[in-house]
């Protein structure tokens, strides 16, 4: 392009070289990514389940939902093996503990979580161990709630505006997200007479979500757009619709009817997964416009020259 | 100090803060982009010493800049800026270079005379900044990524696995990963050549001083003189980017003199590290387990069917 073709370029409310972006993007592929913020979730929220069921006696319950976290845990961890450029060094997560990196803290959440809700669930397939199984159980519960909602500062602790201005609501995102996932299996698989708590885990995480999502929509400001716009605009919409249509549906007649339960389970894990990829994606979208990083961060400036104009006059 | 004055803030003497009991003094780039040529001698420095691989040869129709950005296989990268200085109305603006018979201002100023009006062209060589609170070595989870003697950032290839937290990390978006190779490179400041003594391959390449290698409290007070001395001279839009140690990365160890605003140069005008933010996200993480954990309790705490 010559200087002339360049100068015609009309003016935008921001400078930035070329209108290339600032940040880069991130390199996390799609589908393991988003797939592990769900399955994190799934699993997470699934070992809860499994130790309420286990307590109050739903053995039905129980056995869909460690199966749920084990298989969860499993499959997550493949996708997040898969993820890294060096697949064969993933033990390596494991060679530092840093507090600083949610990627670290999560590798600590994962392992032991993997391993005892694989152990619980193996006891309760197989009928063997039940005792260890049940403390395998108590443990995978101890480490669900973290392990759903610590993906949350994964993406946060970035530089990519999307994720990192919404760090405060974001874990509330996911946990709700987490348990509407874990009760839609649950509702799938389990006879209505026993997944009462299924249900309620559902309805109570739908709404969870839905506020969480709502009151970041409204505190980000123009960083919001990407959530908001485009594919992953879609993608949050859609799954907005279907999480308070499946929880109003599990309201009024997941009790009664085995249909209404599956079909409203099976449209509550589809928004799970929808909100993980609009969530992400909104992110990446973040990252390749260079208006998300620059417009915040000159209006930031802005007002700290403003109050320091201001407490000099004083 | 506590533990979270680390992540962020003014830090005087990070080498210690990272562990080193007794080390050299932190050293850095200073690099002056007044004084920049285009030449990118340093970007083919950078190359040749550090056997990085090519980035393709593709032409960008961003000026003179084929180079586009830093990367894993880019660790210097010079930008061309071309805008009018003045508001001509229609813009109508020649191809760039100074009028014939009419030299560049020595350093002060490279606005250049052109045919249809004039225009202010812009150079600078960019590089990691190699943080105070260097983002992508707070998040690496393997150790990859550590804090140098000399108060630089480098990654050890044989223990980074690729796993990429790095890369949206950097409030720069310097680092990133190697397709080809699955890990992530970034400018080691040439960590080789300082441990034998020796200047980086990019500032003893630099024809003109623009890039100064030194002690990083020396090249804070160097910038600061030429600073003065540009601004003494009219030169107002001077302005120096990344030296203050109180910013949002407790200072850059590679810092610049632009004459524009960073974004213009493709920089962040107000660079925070993503980790200032870390205790929050835990405590918000923690509320959010915490709710999820109660709902469960809740959800089992109704009558059984």
């Amino acid at each position: 392009m010559s200087p002339r073709e360049q100068a015609m370029v009309p003016e935008a409310e921001f400078d930035s070289y070329y209108g290339r972006q600032i940040v880069k993007t991130p390199t996390w592929k799609t589908p393991d990514v988003p797939l592990y913020l769900f399955l994190g979730g799934l699993a997470g929220a699934s070992a809860v389940l499994a130790e309420g069921a286990a307590l109050t006696g739903r053995p039905e319950l129980e056995r869909v939902a460690r199966v749920a976290a084990a298989s969860g845990a499993a499959a997550g961890t493949v996708a997040l093996v898969h993820d890294l450029g060096r697949p064969e060094r993933f033990l390596n997560m494991l060679r530092v503990f840093k507090p600083t990196s949610p990627l670290s803290v999560g590798s600590f959440i994962l392992a032991p979580f993997g391993a005892l809700s694989g152990a619980a669930a193996a006891a309760q397939v197989t009928g063997t161990f039940p005792r260890l199984g049940r403390l395998a159980g108590v443990g995978a519960a101890v480490l669900g709630p973290p392990l759903a909602t610590y993906t949350a500062a994964l993406l946060a602790n970035t530089a990519v505006p999307a994720w990192h201005e919404a760090h405060r609501e974001l874990p509330f995102v996911f946990a709700g997200s987490g348990a509407t996932a874990a009760g839609g299996v649950a509702m799938l698989f389990t006879p209505v007479d026993q997944a009462g708590p299924a249900r309620r885990m559902t309805v109570a995480g739908a709404a969870l979500e839905i506020v969480a999502a709502e009151a970041l929509l409204n505190r980000l400001g123009m960083v919001a757009e990407p959530y908001r716009e485009g594919r992953p605009g879609r993608l949050m919409g859609l799954a907005r619709t279907m999480t308070a249509a499946a929880a109003g549906a599990t309201v009024l007649g997941g009790r009664r009817s085995r249909t209404v339960s599956v079909l409203a389970g099976a449209a509550c894990v589809t928004a799970s997964l929808l909100t993980r990829f609009g969530i992400f994606e909104a992110g990446i979208a973040s990252a390749q416009d260079p208006k998300y990083t620059v417009v915040p961060q000159r209006e930031r400036l802005r007002r700290r020259t403003g109050e320091r104009t201001a407490s000099g006059a004083e | 100090m506590s533990w979270t004055a680390r992540l962020s803030g003014r830090l005087d003497d990070v080498t210690g803060d990272a562990g080193y009991d007794e080390h050299p003094p932190r050293v850095g780039f200073f690099t002056d982009t007044s004084v920049c040529i285009g030449c990118k001698a340093c970007e083919v420095a950078c190359k040749e010493w550090n056997e990085l691989p090519d980035d393709g040869y593709l032409l960008t129709g961003m000026s003179y800049d084929n180079t586009e950005a830093l990367g894993a296989s880019t660790w210097r990268h010079v930008a061309f800026v071309e805008r009018p200085t003045v508001d001509l109305g229609m813009p109508s603006v020649g191809p760039p270079g100074p009028a014939p018979g009419e030299t560049m201002p020595h350093g002060e100023d490279q606005a250049a005379q052109t045919a249809g009006g004039e225009i202010r062209w812009l150079m600078s060589s960019d590089v990691c900044k190699h943080c105070t609170h260097a983002a992508c070595l707070d998040v690496c989870p393997t150790g990859a990524l550590f804090r140098t003697e000399f108060g630089t950032v480098v990654v050890q290839p044989d223990v980074c696995n690729g796993c990429g937290y790095c890369v949206p990390a950097c409030p720069y978006g310097v680092i990133d990963q190697r397709k080809d190779d699955g890990r992530a490179f970034k400018c080691t400041l040439c960590y080789d050549r300082l441990k034998d003594g020796q200047t980086p391959a990019c500032a003893q390449a630099c024809p003109t001083e623009s890039i100064q290698f030194g002690e990083l409290s020396e090249l804070r007070q160097r910038a600061d003189l030429r600073l003065a001395e540009l601004h003494e001279k009219g030169v107002d839009v001077a302005r120096l980017y990344g030296r203050d140690p109180d910013d949002g990365v407790g200072g850059d160890g590679a810092f610049f003199l632009l004459l524009d605003e960073p974004e213009v140069y493709g920089l962040p005008p107000d660079p925070v590290v993503t980790t200032r933010d870390l205790g929050s996200m835990w405590r918000h993480v923690g509320a959010a387990a915490a709710t999820l954990a109660g709902l469960g309790v809740a959800a089992f705490s109704g009558r059984k069917a």
